[in-house]
This record gives structure tokens, C-alpha cells and sequence, in this order.
């Protein structure tokens, strides 16, 4: 996911000569194509987040199309004001990609576990925040980029994540899709969970339970129309994220369920990372066995709603 | 440690920087608010600048040729706004809403609803990297506009200025100039007490700046230095502007009760202009 979306910035910028690369101090080598070929849009900034966030402000109030690239955690915390003001009250074209979105970065610690990117970007207007459930999606979701009005978060996994998008799928900024159809039983999900929510409906299926899998890739601005009626057509909703369970998709989708005030009760449960720093190393998939974040957690979670009754 | 004395200025204030502070003292009382005494320190760096360097069309604020100016301590924007409406870029009239429900002049500068304003700024270190920013466009574009930012001495404590400023340099950005406002105070106390700058000028040769000191008050110091920049063609240039803080009125000047003002009384808006007559 990471390798399409940095080569869409490159083969776009080919197109585009609105679009200019900046990153802070990233791998050897990373986009030496665009180095080559567009050195002049190209900047490596060093470890300075607040200067190249507003520096990338600067060049967008100028007509250029800015894409920010470095790790999730350094985008969204190091630099929060920039974005808030040099980016989201200037309402400029910059678009931030966070690299290692949730725990992908689980062996190297809670300084790079990103697991409140979309909380604190949420919060502030004008921003979109989007996490492509695959390297496929991913590529349908850059070249809309290009023209979207104001900042936009890019939230990238590991890479290498299975792809369970197909090609063939409409996709667009705002929009929610229905991955599979069931009447007992909702999962809502955004980014690569997507791929444990669809297990699970599999075995959950398997064992006589039909359920929805809705995908919301853009989690702002939310798909409200589409989550509501999803959320309408069944009594049980499950929300799954690789990200703290405070104010991300699952608190989101609260607020939608809360003020809807549906004639039927709902069954609710969001599942996520607790109020918690990640605790233990290992592996993404280990770190997000551990806090139910697997199609084994969401299984279980929907089991555990349907056996407590009203 | 020694306790350094407050800075001097014995400049004498012309007929046009007298008037320029009594708008702004106007402006000020409409609003019942404001950073006067931020103002008063930068009323001639910003006056030279509008009167004699820049490239404007006040009809047309989004001119791509225009010069930038952005206004990184945007506290001080009383200033500005006094300047911008006088040179046409919106009536005086909002002067007299400043602050107000209606208006477009808040306390603090903001992009897309002030004409002229180049940037939004209030919270401190942020115009230096937009301006860094504006410059590589313009580097890029070969476009022949330049971009003044206007910093403080208090913004300068932001390690994102210093992020900045080694960008600047690593760029040879030419085409941009940084106009320091350095009053010695700041908000709690004297830049000395709360975190020493010096030897300021050679923390920004150090970080690769063409730099020249001058008296910011002293109209033909300022004009002679900005007739100059850049100073160095390989180099962003800074101009320190060795200020007073509250420059123009005796009660005002050095006194850290001014720093921001939202009670004033009728009698310091009469000591205000009473120091501020024009003969």
C-alpha cells in the first residue's frame, strides 16, 4: 500500500506539474524516481515536522498540490498545530501521508504506534481523513486526491496487506460500501481491519448468522446517509479499528447510532485499543490479537451481544 | 546575574509615524482591546515596508506578482490593519468594527478574510515557514516577487523558527527576507529574564543568514537596509529591528502592563494620544 501510494504521487506529479513531494528525513532511497526526474519538486526537510508542514502550507497557498510524507506518528502529534492552522484554517491542498497508521510499527514502541492519528484530525474542520483497506483501493483513492478540495490525511499500513477491494468497485472520497449483506449482524470497519472484518462474517455466516460488513474508508467527512441506514437495518452493531477506541471510527459511528434515536434498541460494541499505550512489542497481527482487533475478536464480540438479551 | 537595563530609543518620531500610532490608537479604542504597545514597536518596519518596498495593488490583493508580507507576530496587527486600510486595501471604516461581531479585523490576522493578509498568524513560529514556503514557490517559478516575513524576539523562543531558518538557508533563499521586531519583551517579562537570545544576530549568521542590525525606528536605517537585501545573493537575509516596545508613548514604552490591553481607561486613552500629538 505504501509502494502504490508514493509511486501514484510520482506517476501523477509526471502529469501534474501542480504536485510537489515533501518529506522529512525518510528511508535511503525512498521516491528516487521523482528525485531523478522532478528534482525541483522534490524536498527532503530533515526532522522537522513543524517547518515542513508549514512550509508545504506555503507552497499550497501558492497553487501547488503538496503531498507530505513520514511516519503517522510524527504527521499528526509532532506538528498538530501546523495542521490545525497552516493547514485546515488555510484550507490548502496539502496532503499528509502517514506512514505505519494504528500499530503497524508494534516491534519499535509506542513513540510510533499511531493510535489516535484519527481521533485529533476528527476534531479539526475542513480536514479528510482516509484509510484505504488495500494496496487496490489505495490505487483508486490517489488520483482523486489530486483536486480534492483542502487537507486530506492519508492513513497508510504496513504494505503487503492482502487485498480484499476489487478494481472493478466504484470508489470515492466520502463514501461507504457495503462489503457483504446480512440482516443479523453489523461490522463497520475502515482501513486494512476491513480484511478481519470480512473473515468474520465468513465464519459467523458459516455458523448461521448473516452480517453486513460496511467499509468506510473515509471516516471524515463520514458517509452519514449510507452508516444510518446500514445501521437501521440490523439490531447489533460491531465497529473494528486498529486505533484507540476513543474517538475514532467506533466513536463516530456512536454519535451517528446515538442521534439517529432509532424506534428499536441497538446492541453496540467497539472494538479497538482500549485506553492504553500498546503494551508488548511483536508483530502488528500479535499486538492486535492481543486487544481483539482479529476476525477471532469480532466472532466473539457478536457472539457475546446476541447472548446478553435486553 | 546581572540585570541588563531596558533598551533606549531616542528616535524622534515624524509627523506620519505620530499619525499611523494615533490610528492605531483609534482602532484600539473601538475594539476596547489589543496589543498596543506590540504595535507601537513595529509601525515604521511595517510603514517602510508599504510605503517604500513592497509590491502591492491594493485593487487586486491576490496579485501572483504582488510581494508577500506575512506578519508572523500577528499580535502586533493593529499595525498592519492601519497601514492596509490606508493604502485602500479595505475601507477605514473597518478600523472602527475591529474586534466587533461584524468585522473582519480580529485580534489576531486572518488569511481569506483581511485583503492583504498573506497568511493567518497568532500562535507564534508559524509565518516564517510559510514564507519559506511562498519563497521555494517563487524559486521554482522563477518568478521575480519576493516574501518579508515579520517576526519578534518572543517568537524566536519557538524551535519551529529555527527549523525553519536552517530550511531557509539550506534553500539560499534569496528571495526572502526576515524583519525581527526586537523590542526585548516579551509577554511575562524581558527577553533577557525569560530566555536570553543573545548573541541573537550571530545565532542567525550561525544558521546561515546574511544579517544587518538596524534602529526600527529609524526610517532612512530601515529603507537603507531593505534598499540592500538580499544581502548576500547565496542567503535568506535577516534585518534586526532594535525596538521599543509601546514606541511613541512614555507610559506605554518598556511597560509590560501593556503588552496586551483590554481595559483601558479614559485617561490612558487621553495620555495615548496626548503623547502622540501631532504639531
Amino acid at each position: 500500500m505504501r509502494r502504490t501510494c508514493l509511486n501514484e504521487v510520482f506517476e501523477l506529479a509526471r502529469e501534474d506539474e501542480r504536485i510537489f513531494f515533501v518529506g522529512s528525513d525518510l528511508g535511503f532511497g525512498t521516491l528516487n524516481e521523482f528525485k531523478n526526474e522532478m528534482p525541483d519538486r522534490f524536498f527532503m526537510e530533515g526532522v522537522s515536522e513543524a517547518n515542513v508542514v508549514g512550509l508545504a502550507a506555503g507552497l499550497a497557498l501558492e497553487g501547488k498540490i503538496v503531498y507530505v510524507n513520514t511516519i503517522a506518528t510524527f504527521i499528526t502529534r509532532r506538528c498538530f498545530e501546523q495542521v490545525v492552522l497552516d493547514l485546515c484554517l488555510h484550507n490548502v491542498n496539502v496532503r499528509l501521508i502517514g506512514n505505519g497508521g494504528g500499530i503497524v510499527y508494534a516491534p519499535l514502541g509506542p513513540t510510533h504506534e499511531a493510535i489516535e492519528d484519527i481521533a485529533i484530525f476528527r476534531a479539526l474542520p475542513r480536514m479528510t481523513i482516509v484509510a484505504p483497506a488495500d494496496a487496490e483501493e489505495m490505487k483508486r483513492l490517489m488520483p482523486l486526491t489530486v483536486d480534492y478540495p483542502g487537507p486530506i490525511y492519508i492513513r497508510l499500513a504496513k504494505g503487503g496487506d492482502p487485498i480484499v477491494t476489487d478494481s472493478a468497485q466504484a470508489f470515492k472520497i466520502g463514501k461507504a460500501y457495503q462489503m457483504r449483506e446480512g440482516g443479523d449482524a453489523l461490522v463497520i470497519t475502515t482501513g486494512v481491519t476491513l480484511k478481519a472484518a470480512l473473515d468474520a462474517a465468513d465464519e459467523l455466516k458459516a455458523g448461521g448468522l448473516d452480517t453486513s460488513v460496511l467499509h468506510v474508508p473515509t471516516v471524515k467527512p463520514l458517509d452519514v446517509e449510507t452508516i444510518r441506514k446500514a445501521v437501521a437495518a440490523v439490531p447489533l452493531i460491531v465497529t473494528v479499528e486498529e486505533h484507540t477506541i476513543i474517538g475514532g471510527l467506533g466513536s463516530a459511528i456512536a454519535e451517528i447510532i446515538a442521534e439517529s434515536n432509532f424506534d428499536e434498541p441497538k446492541r453496540f460494541k467497539r472494538i479497538g485499543i482500549p485506553d492504553v499505550f500498546p503494551d508488548g512489542y511483536g508483530s502488528q497481527d500479535g499486538l492486535m490479537a492481543k486487544y481483539g482487533i482479529s476476525s477471532t475478536g469480532i466472532v466473539s464480540e457478536i457472539n457475546e451481544l446476541i447472548r446478553h438479551a435486553f | 546575574m546581572p540585570i541588563k537595563p531596558m533598551p533606549t530609543n531616542t528616535t524622534l518620531l515624524d509627523r506620519r509615524s505620530c499619525e499611523l500610532r494615533r490610528q492605531i490608537v483609534r482602532t484600539f479604542e473601538a475594539g476596547k482591546r489589543g496589543h498596543i504597545a506590540s504595535a507601537f514597536s513595529l509601525v515604521e518596519i511595517v510603514r517602510v515596508l508599504y510605503d517604500d518596498v513592497l509590491k502591492y495593488d491594493p485593487k487586486n490583493p491576490r496579485w501572483a506578482e504582488r510581494d508577500r508580507c506575512i506578519l508572523s507576530k500577528g499580535h502586533g496587527c493593529l499595525a498592519l490593519y492601519v497601514i492596509l486600510a490606508e493604502k485602500g486595501f479595505f475601507p477605514e471604516e473597518e478600523l472602527w468594527k475591529f474586534c466587533h461581531s461584524d468585522g473582519i479585523l480580529g485580534g489576531h490576522p486572518e488569511y481569506g478574510k483581511v485583503p492583504g493578509v498573506e497568511a493567518s498568524t497568532g500562535s507564534l513560529g508559524h509565518g516564517l515557514s510559510i514564507g519559506v514556503g511562498m519563497a521555494l514557490s517563487a524559486g521554482y517559478e522563477k518568478a521575480s516577487h519576493r516574501i518579508f516575513v515579520i517576526g519578534s524576539d518572543g517568537e524566536s523562543n519557538e524551535g519551529s523558527v529555527w527549523e525553519a531558518a536552517l530550511c531557509a538557508a539550506k534553500h539560499k533563499l534569496n528571495n526572502l527576507t526576515l524583519l525581527i521586531d526586537y523590542n526585548k519583551q516579551q509577554s511575562y517579562s524581558t527577553t533577557y529574564e525569560v530566555l536570553e537570545l543573545e548573541p541573537f544576530a550571530d545565532k542567525w549568521r550561525a544558521f546561515g543568514w546574511a544579517v544587518a542590525e538596524v534602529d526600527g525606528h529609524n526610517i532612512e536605517e530601515l529603507r537603507s537596509a531593505l534598499a540592500k537585501v538580499p544581502f548576500d545573493p547565496a542567503k535568506p537575509s535577516a534585518i534586526i529591528c532594535h525596538t521599543i516596545k509601546g514606541k511613541g508613548v512614555s507610559c506605554v514604552e518598556n511597560n509590560l502592563a501593556w503588552h496586551h490591553k483590554s481595559r483601558v481607561s479614559d485617561e490612558e486613552l487621553e495620555a495615548l494620544y496626548a503623547d502622540l500629538e501631532v504639531d
